[in-house]
């Protein structure tokens, strides 16, 4: 390996070849600012397109200044981060970006999460010597993104993360110079595009220009409308993010806290989507056997794999993309469509209310959810199973606005009966996890025999695409997990191809899961973030005294007393969907 | 954006000049001269093709064809007109030839006549600067032109 | 060429052919066929023969005498005098401006006297559509060396030891850029030849694939045995169908010839070459936004390192050299380094085309030595600046150049005193600027250039050089204020500092090198409200001087806003307000009565 020796602002440094100036000044406690820049490092998400120049520092020797994101460093390099030359450099280029940019920063959503606006706060900006013309263009508002396009500026982050990481291909740059921007082909809105509002887009973008559509007005409204029961699910991976809007750090579980906050804003029972991610592997881990027993028994027109379907993202996906293949993936609903079929049968028949009279609101670390909740197939008599889904940002701008001191919380715990969840349903928001407590449930019913551990290693970790093979009992099943859409197209491709040998492939669309949804408080690039979530899931699951969906009472007496079984005709109706060919 | 329907025949073209390249993603500019010299302009229609074709995004094709100058989503004029507004030519007054074009034709840069005759676009530089200032119509060149040979010009095309 | 008595050569150059050379070449043809001449007298459409603004141009051998500005209706008498009779046809020789003198001989024209000519050797001298013709002046001869003769190792030390450096702008040594290609290791290497020649005014590429395509052609094969690479892509704009087409006439008798292809003159080397297009963006003229253009992608530059010779066509090492540096490759192949190098100055080897244009007499394409100065360019070669006015500028480099004033005409041209003047030798453009031409429009006129051909990748030339333009154009309408022409110079100097391709980087050259070298005239708009060229149309005024003014009412009659009042035998007025600066009173009182300031 080779070793670089070199100075930045007259300290030496040591380094290995091939690290790039940006790195080696972080190495020894140099923060050079960038903005386009993105390096998720576990994730292998890299965003280096070199535009923005803020970057830019002295090299001695240098005709021009260097970006230090993508200039590697060599020997005897002579490095210096804030010389005069390198700041009135940075300033300029920022006047230049903000001279293009709309100056309404204190009204805008992303005010206080904002990259840009932190740049120009630490750079001092506080005139642009440079005006003119500022691009507009058209807002495009979809069932949950917005773009306000005029905030754009061109770091090209969402554009990587809808090619290169999802391959979903609907964002590209266009037009060029002054009027180049990144848009959807022929500047059509979203919601004609096979965008699937994964939302990684807006979980990149350090501007305002891309945002989720904003629904805390709509929960507010709900809230104080005396006629209305309203009530809330909470996705597994929001209370894992959640204390990060309030300053706690990333890992933070905030369980009791957050149902605490969520009593205090008024919710009139706090439920959560945990148990119906019980629900779901009770529904799913059935599918799968039922359609492995059929393999085994040698039907050849079953189809394996089996593939999840809670992720919405995931389903427009193949919606659009593969439809030849919408047979393939289970046709359990969401836990989030669960939770509201359920709560608008079962629990408004136990409260004795209309559904219409039972608002259900989902906090959920997605912006794809808000579309979905809003699809046909999701409602009755145009009343849909879940009313509002607003993500874990939305919901701590919510605690804010209602002057609740969430640190200062007490815990609490969720009420019943659909607050009752095991260690297996909080794991559905991480990558693994979904597969992990499909097999907790599939192989004791299947080998009819307790399992001899609770912790599938093989099935955890930040890989993109993850394989293992689980003894059933001596049959040997074959799962593939596969997070961010581009590998799940790989896997999709392998079957398509007939090379696949899996029997179950757990697929969601945001890099890391749930934990790294769309929805999610932002990361600004720190892919540990999503690390030290995806540990405090884990710990949750730990920290259960049942930890296999199976066993959750709740669940057992739901059917019990409304579904009968898994898969039964009301199971049918009430927790399976079908999908769509969307070419 | 008007929707328009492909005739049958179009998308098969349009399908065997990608078929020529390969159906290679990487000869996307090669398939969008050939299909824009056939069709004359590349229509959202064509392009959403041309992707599909390629197994390339719409978003990126777009991209493209909205990065080239060359290529157009517009259908041009009968009689394309082109200004060089190369140096040569902008030294040697080809901003007042383009000025009477516009003048003369009631169309901007970029549009086509309501007849569909004349279509006026700038370009830079056909390098016969000896000629300045320059002017093509479809593919003869015309050399020297002063504003007062427009008239002359567009009436010989004016009839056909 | 041996067979034929006579030779008459026409320049088929896209200029020419504009001015009518097919039909010229048509009726030669018919004629001489009719006369029963057809086996002593050969008609050859040529390449350019470089003197534009005399085309078109018909030549003819052995006597080399040179008729310009002919007219199909000029046919009948050449051939019936000249050919027939051997008498010359006076009326169509080239008459000397200094003198008056008609001259017969294109070899005592001041416009060829000075020039030497290595990379337009052969255009206008052989039919490019003519291999044979080519092979005849030793075409090939080269890489038939090359390939026999020579290791890729002796080729490099030759080409280096040439000093011969890219002529597509930069000015990088030809002979180290295919030595780094060379080594390093893979299996799949690239040649290509940038013809993506896109700065206005500049031509010289376009000359050398129509007038001489084998030049490349061979040149490129050579670069491949040196390099390694058995592939060849000529990625050419899209606006030039005829070098188009006659590259594509030239691959396929090379071919045929063996000299191109598999297994090339039994030598087992293999060389395929292919022709991609560019389509209409000037900023792909640099080397990773054209190989990302090749690669089907929207033709924006990538950081650098890697360099496409380790990293290019589809990740694979790739030699990218323009148009005249490859025509220049045959030559001192055949020649030996050591004569090219002589010819020059310490640091620039050889010659550089340019493309002369703007006010000057001689329009055309030219090749001289480096080190030749601009007086010698603009006013030997040149013949001086047009209808008799004042040189004010010469703008070398395109929009990455500068305007050079009447202080650098001594200045002998080559990379490094044109960089050292503020501007840079570009792609070989050269424009010349008289006392009519205001310098501020000029710098907006490239500024506006730089901006509709920006990627829009990185900031400073995204929105950088819109600032610089709205600016300028601020200044050109009359609004400017003083601290506008620091705020130029400041945004320039970030812009050039910080931008992430050549484009970006060189884009405020204009406008730095008008501001060093007309400040005054900066001044003048920002200050006194003036153009002193009388250019900026906003900042003009006309004014009826009351005591000339008859009042005829001729100005009146001809207002096309109806800005000038005024009763019959009485001064006139001019509505300041209404008045569009249209200058049609000016040009049509008869009594001097209009001043315009």
């Amino acid at each position: 390996m080779d070793i670089v020796n070199l100075t930045i602002d007259n300290k030496p440094v040591v380094v290995k070849s091939g690290t790039t100036i940006l790195e080696a000044a972080s190495g020894v406690g140099m923060h050079i600012p960038t903005l386009c820049h993105m390096k998720l490092d576990d994730l292998n998400i890299e965003n280096k397109p070199g535009g923005c120049r803020i970057c830019v520092v002295e090299v001695e020797g240098r005709r021009n200044l260097a970006p230090a994101c993508c200039t590697d460093v060599s020997e005897g390099m002579k490095i210096n981060t804030h010389s005069m030359r390198v700041i009135n450099a940075r300033r300029t280029v920022m006047e230049l970006i903000l001279s293009d940019h709309p100056f309404d920063c204190l009204i805008c959503a992303k005010s206080g999460n904002c990259e840009l606006q932190d740049l120009a706060h630490n750079l001092g900006i506080r005139e642009i010597h440079y005006k003119g013309e500022q691009s507009t263009y058209r807002e495009d508002t979809s069932p949950a993104i917005i773009r306000e396009v005029d905030k754009c500026i061109m770091c090209r982050r969402c554009e990587t993360m809808c090619n290169e990481v999802q391959t979903v291909g609907v964002l590209s740059a266009i037009n060029r110079g002054f009027e180049s921007v990144v848009s959807p082909a022929f500047e059509m809105n979203l919601d004609h595009s096979v965008c699937t509002y994964c939302g990684q887009c807006v979980a990149v973008c350090p501007t305002g220009a891309l945002t989720e559509v904003d629904e805390t007005g709509k929960v507010i409204r709900a809230l104080s409308d005396p006629t209305k029961t309203v009530i809330v699910q909470t996705a597994p991976a929001v209370r894992a993010a959640l204390g990060e809007e309030f300053g706690m750090e990333a890992g933070s579980l905030v369980t009791g806290k957050m149902v605490a906050a969520l009593r205090r804003l008024g919710f009139d029972h706090v439920f959560d989507t945990d148990f119906a991610a019980d629900l779901t592997i009770m529904e799913e881990g059935t599918e799968l056997l039922n359609r492995l027993g059929k393999h085994l028994a040698g039907d050849k027109d079953v189809k394996l794999p089996i593939l999840t379907s809670c992720c919405p993202a995931w389903v427009k996906f193949f919606e659009h993309q593969f439809p030849e293949m919408k047979d393939i993936p289970s046709t359990a609903r969401s836990p989030q469509q669960m939770f509201g079929a359920i709560a608008k049968t079962y629990f408004a028949d136990q409260l004795g209310i209309k559904r219409e009279d039972l608002v259900v609101v989902s906090i959920m670390p997605c912006v794809a959810k808000k579309y979905e909740c809003g699809r046909d197939e999701f409602k009755t008599n145009d009343n849909p199973d879940v009313d509002h889904a607003i993500t874990t940002r939305e919901l701590a701008a919510l605690i804010k606005l209602s002057n609740i001191e969430f640190k200062s919380l007490p815990n609490e715990d969720f009420d019943n009966p659909l607050g009752e969840s095991t260690g297996a349903g909080v794991i559905f928001g991480t990558t693994g996890g979904v597969i992990e407590a499909a097999v907790r449930t599939a192989y004791e019913i299947h080998t009819k025999k307790e399992l001899p551990r609770l912790d599938f290693d093989e099935l955890r970790g930040m890989e993109g695409i993850r394989e293992a093979t689980i003894d059933f009992d001596g049959l040997p099943i074959k799962i593939g997990i596969a997070h961010g859409l581009g590998n799940a197209r790989k896997l999709l491709e392998d079957i398509q191809a007939g090379k696949s040998e899996f029997h179950a492939i757990e697929i969601m669309s945001c890099p890391g899961g749930c934990i790294g949804g769309g929805g999610q408080p932002y990361h600004h690039g720190d892919a540990g973030i999503l690390k030290k979530r995806q540990a405090a899931l884990y710990q949750e699951d730990k920290n259960k005294t049942l930890r296999k969906s199976h066993e959750n009472p709740h669940i057992i007496e739901l059917y019990e007393k409304f579904l009968g079984e898994p898969m039964s005709e009301k199971a049918h109706h009430l927790l399976h969907t079908e999908y769509f060919d969307r070419t | 954006m008007p929707k328009i329907k492909l005739a049958e025949n179009t998308v098969q073209l349009i399908k065997d000049i990608c078929k020529e390249f390969e159906n290679k993603e990487s000869e996307l500019i090669n398939v969008l001269h050939q299909v824009q010299s056939k069709l004359g302009y590349l229509p959202a229609e064509v392009q959403e093709v041309i992707a599909k074709e390629l197994k390339t995004s719409v978003a990126k094709v777009y991209g493209v064809v909205t990065f080239y100058s060359f290529f157009t989503m517009i259908p041009q004029g009968e009689n394309p007109i082109s200004i060089c507004m190369g140096t040569a030519c902008y030294v040697r007054g080809s901003e007042q030839v383009l000025n009477e074009f516009k003048r003369q034709l009631k169309v901007e840069v970029g549009e086509s006549t309501e007849d569909g005759k004349f279509s006026i676009n700038c370009l830079r530089c056909v390098g016969a600067c000896g000629l300045a200032p320059v002017v093509t119509v479809g593919e003869k060149v015309y050399g020297r032109v002063a504003p007062t040979d427009v008239k002359k010009i567009i009436a010989e095309y004016r009839n056909h | 060429m041996t067979d034929y008595k006579m030779h008459l050569l026409i320049c088929g150059g896209t200029g020419c052919k504009a001015s009518e050379s097919d039909e010229i070449k048509k009726r030669l043809n018919q004629l001489i066929h009719d006369l029963g001449l057809a086996d002593e007298v050969q008609v050859v459409l040529t390449g350019c023969f470089g003197f534009c603004e005399k085309g078109p141009i018909v030549k003819v051998l052995p006597d080399n005498t040179f008729y310009v500005q002919v007219t199909p209706n000029d046919v009948v008498e050449i051939v019936e005098e000249h050919i027939v009779k051997g008498r010359l046809v006076k009326r169509l020789l080239y008459t000397d401006p200094t003198n008056d003198e008609q001259i017969s001989d294109s070899k005592g024209m001041d416009f060829y006297k000075k020039q030497i000519r290595i990379a337009l050797k052969n255009c206008g001298f052989i039919n490019p559509e003519n291999i044979d013709e080519y092979i005849a002046r030793d075409g090939y001869q080269a890489l038939g060396k090359c390939l026999s003769e020579r290791t890729p190792e002796e080729v490099i030390k030759e080409v280096k030891d040439s000093g011969l450096r890219g002529r597509g702008g930069g000015g990088f040594p030809t002979g180290l850029k295919w030595e780094i290609t060379k080594n390093v290791e893979n299996d799949q290497k690239y040649v290509v030849c940038n013809a993506d020649e896109g700065d206005p005014g500049a031509f010289m590429d376009r000359s050398i694939l129509e007038g001489d395509p084998h030049s490349v052609l061979e040149a490129m094969a050579i670069c491949g045995y040196c390099i390694g690479a058995d592939k060849g892509l000529v990625y050419i704009r899209a606006e030039y169908p005829l070098a188009i087409q006659r590259l594509k006439i030239a691959i396929k008798q090379a071919e045929e010839y063996g000299l191109i292809g598999d297994d090339i003159l039994g030598t087992g080397f293999n060389f395929h070459i292919e022709l991609r297009y560019g389509a209409g963006a000037f900023v792909c003229g640099e080397e990773t936004a054209l190989i990302h253009s090749m690669e089907g992608l929207r033709g924006e530059p990538t950081f650098k390192p890697p360099f496409p010779s380790v990293s290019g066509y589809m990740g694979k090492p790739t030699n990218v050299n323009n148009v005249e540096t490859f025509a220049n490759i045959p030559v001192i192949l055949n020649k030996g380094a050591e004569w090219f190098s002589k010819i020059g100055t310490e640091k620039s080897k050889g010659t550089k085309v340019f493309a002369l244009a703007g006010k000057i007499n001689n329009v055309g394409l030219i090749e001289v030595p480096m080190g030749t100065t601009l007086r010698e360019v603009i006013y030997d070669i040149g013949g001086g600046i047009k209808d008799g006015k004042e040189f004010k500028a010469v703008q070398t480099g395109g929009p990455s150049g500068g305007c050079l004033t009447k202080d650098f005409l001594d200045l002998p041209i080559d990379y490094d005193n044109l960089l050292a003047s503020g501007s840079m030798m570009g792609s070989g453009g050269m424009i010349v600027m008289d006392e009519n031409d205001c310098m501020v429009s000029i710098a907006k006129f490239y500024l506006d250039f730089t901006l509709e051909e920006s990627c829009g990748k990185c900031t400073p030339c995204r929105v950088g050089n819109k600032r610089l333009y709205e600016l300028l154009d601020k200044i050109t309408q009359g609004k400017g204020e003083e601290q506008d022409i620091e705020k130029l110079k400041e945004l320039s100097v970030v812009i050039k500092d910080t931008a992430l391709c050549g484009l970006g980087q060189t884009s405020p050259n204009p406008v730095l090198s008008t501001i060093k070298n007309f400040e005054d005239e900066y001044k003048a708009h920002v200050l006194d409200g003036k153009c002193p060229a009388g250019q900026c149309k906003s900042l003009l005024r006309y004014d009826i001087v009351e005591d000339l003014c008859t009042g005829c009412t001729l100005c009146f009659r001809n207002c096309p806003v109806g800005a000038i009042s005024g009763e019959r035998r009485q001064p006139h007025y001019i509505d300041q307000t209404l008045c569009i600066k249209c200058g049609v009173c000016y040009e049509k009182c008869k009594f001097n009565a209009i001043t315009l300031t």
